[in-house]
């Protein structure tokens, strides 16, 4: 489900399946984006970042076209304790590769996978962290 | 001193990184003038000078400018100019500069001092003049000093510092506006937006914004930009944000981000090459 802006229309609250991580898309050439995203985190309920949520930023082939400071990135990545991926839309090589890797993040997160939970999204990124 | 500089005001520059140059010598430049005058000539024999038609002589100068620098450890500018000669009038023998470019290093140290004995930093090189004598001129110095020219881009967060930098600066006579033009991306058909603020205005907001004279944080440049994106929204609807900032023009400076630069004030001419060589070092890093 793609949507451009949290929160979702509370309309179709009854029909909606439930959630298991939400993506939050940061272009790295519009500061607008960012500001978007930081807004839409205002309506995620705690719960959700328990390693249910992940900042996937894209653009970043294109570094002269930078409008987003990586500071400020990192900085949303430490503030909500959620693991920040790194994309570039135009290479399919990278694109298939994200998307396989955020397939196997939602696998996790809705259960799927026995013995791992998205509680362990939380401390794998602690522990690099600390390194 | 700012009339040995005044040259360099008002003229379009394409901006390049450069590696450090292994051997150079600055006692050397007359020997380097006809060494790229060689050259020149020779790569015009082979047919890669593009100027067709007169057969015409191109005299080459390589000077130095010792004002071009910030400390005392950076290697004062070095000044390259092309003129030519026309066969025809050998009488008045007239000279008209067709091109020139220069080398130079303001407060390069973080470049500088990792780099070894044999190595003079110069990451900085602005030229104006035909594309086909920038290939001709950089051939020959990569060549000779085994360095390496790269464009220069410069980002829209790099964009926003310097139109918060220069809008802070004072300047006596009446200015012209500040200009920030915008790209919209993801249009069949280009589309650029242009904005232009009264220079008293915008001086007025950085001046609110800033706290400590002298010092810029990230944070100080962001509120600026986003004051102005704001105005702009009320006014008409358009997100300024979610395009690409590609050109800034202030009294002091115009900088677009395919790297080029124009200066348009001798006192703040060290201040603006500061900031262009701490980005060509970044990009050569």
């Amino acid at each position: 489900h793609l949507a451009t802006s949290l929160p979702l229309p509370s309309e179709r609250d009854h029909l909606r399946p439930r959630i298991d991580l939400i993506v939050f898309m940061i272009d790295i050439k519009s500061k607008y984006s960012l500001k978007n995203i930081e807004a839409s985190l205002a309506h995620v309920d705690a719960s959700f970042f328990l390693g249910k949520v992940c900042f996937l930023v894209t653009g970043v082939g294109r570094m002269n076209c930078c409008s987003v400071e990586m500071n400020a990135i990192w900085k949303l990545g430490e503030v909500y304790g959620s693991p920040v991926l790194f994309c570039e839309l135009e290479l399919e090589g990278i694109r298939v590769a994200t998307a396989q890797r955020l397939l196997r993040m939602l696998q996790i997160c809705a259960g799927h996978v026995p013995g791992v939970s998205a509680l362990s999204f939380g401390s794998l990124m602690r522990n690099s962290a600390d390194d | 001193e700012p009339q040995r500089t005044a040259f360099l005001l008002r003229k379009q520059w394409t901006l390049y990184s450069v590696t450090p140059l292994y051997r150079f010598s600055p006692a050397r430049l007359r020997d380097y003038a006809s060494l790229l005058s060689a050259f020149i000539a020779a790569e015009k024999q082979k047919g890669l000078a593009v100027e067709v038609g007169v057969e015409l002589d191109i005299k080459v100068a390589v000077s130095s400018l010792p004002d071009l620098k910030g400390s005392d450890q950076d290697q004062a500018g070095i000044l390259v100019q092309l003129s030519l000669r026309s066969q025809a009038s050998k009488k008045n023998s007239e000279e008209k500069m067709v091109w020139s470019g220069w080398f130079c290093c303001v407060f390069g140290d973080d470049l500088s001092k990792n780099v070894p004995e044999d190595f003079t930093c110069l990451p900085l090189f602005l030229a104006n003049g035909a594309e086909s004598y920038t290939s001709i001129v950089g051939s020959w110095f990569q060549k000779t000093f085994d360095c390496r020219f790269r464009r220069l881009a410069i980002s829209p967060l790099s964009l926003s510092w310097m139109a918060a930098m220069w809008t802070g600066c004072k300047v006596d006579k009446t200015t012209s506006a500040m200009e920030l033009v915008f790209s919209v991306p993801s249009l069949p058909y280009p589309l650029d937006i242009s904005y232009a603020i009264h220079p008293e205005d915008a001086k007025a907001l950085w001046d609110t914004v800033q706290k400590t004279p002298g010092e810029i944080t990230q944070e100080e440049v962001d509120v600026f930009m986003d004051c102005l994106y704001s105005h702009f929204h009320r006014h008409f609807k358009i997100h300024l944000s979610a395009t690409k900032l590609v050109k800034v023009s202030t009294a002091i400076a115009s900088a677009h981000c395919d790297g080029i630069i124009k200066f348009l004030q001798s006192q703040y001419l060290t201040g603006v090459l500061m900031l262009l060589t701490e980005l060509a070092i970044s990009q050569i890093q």
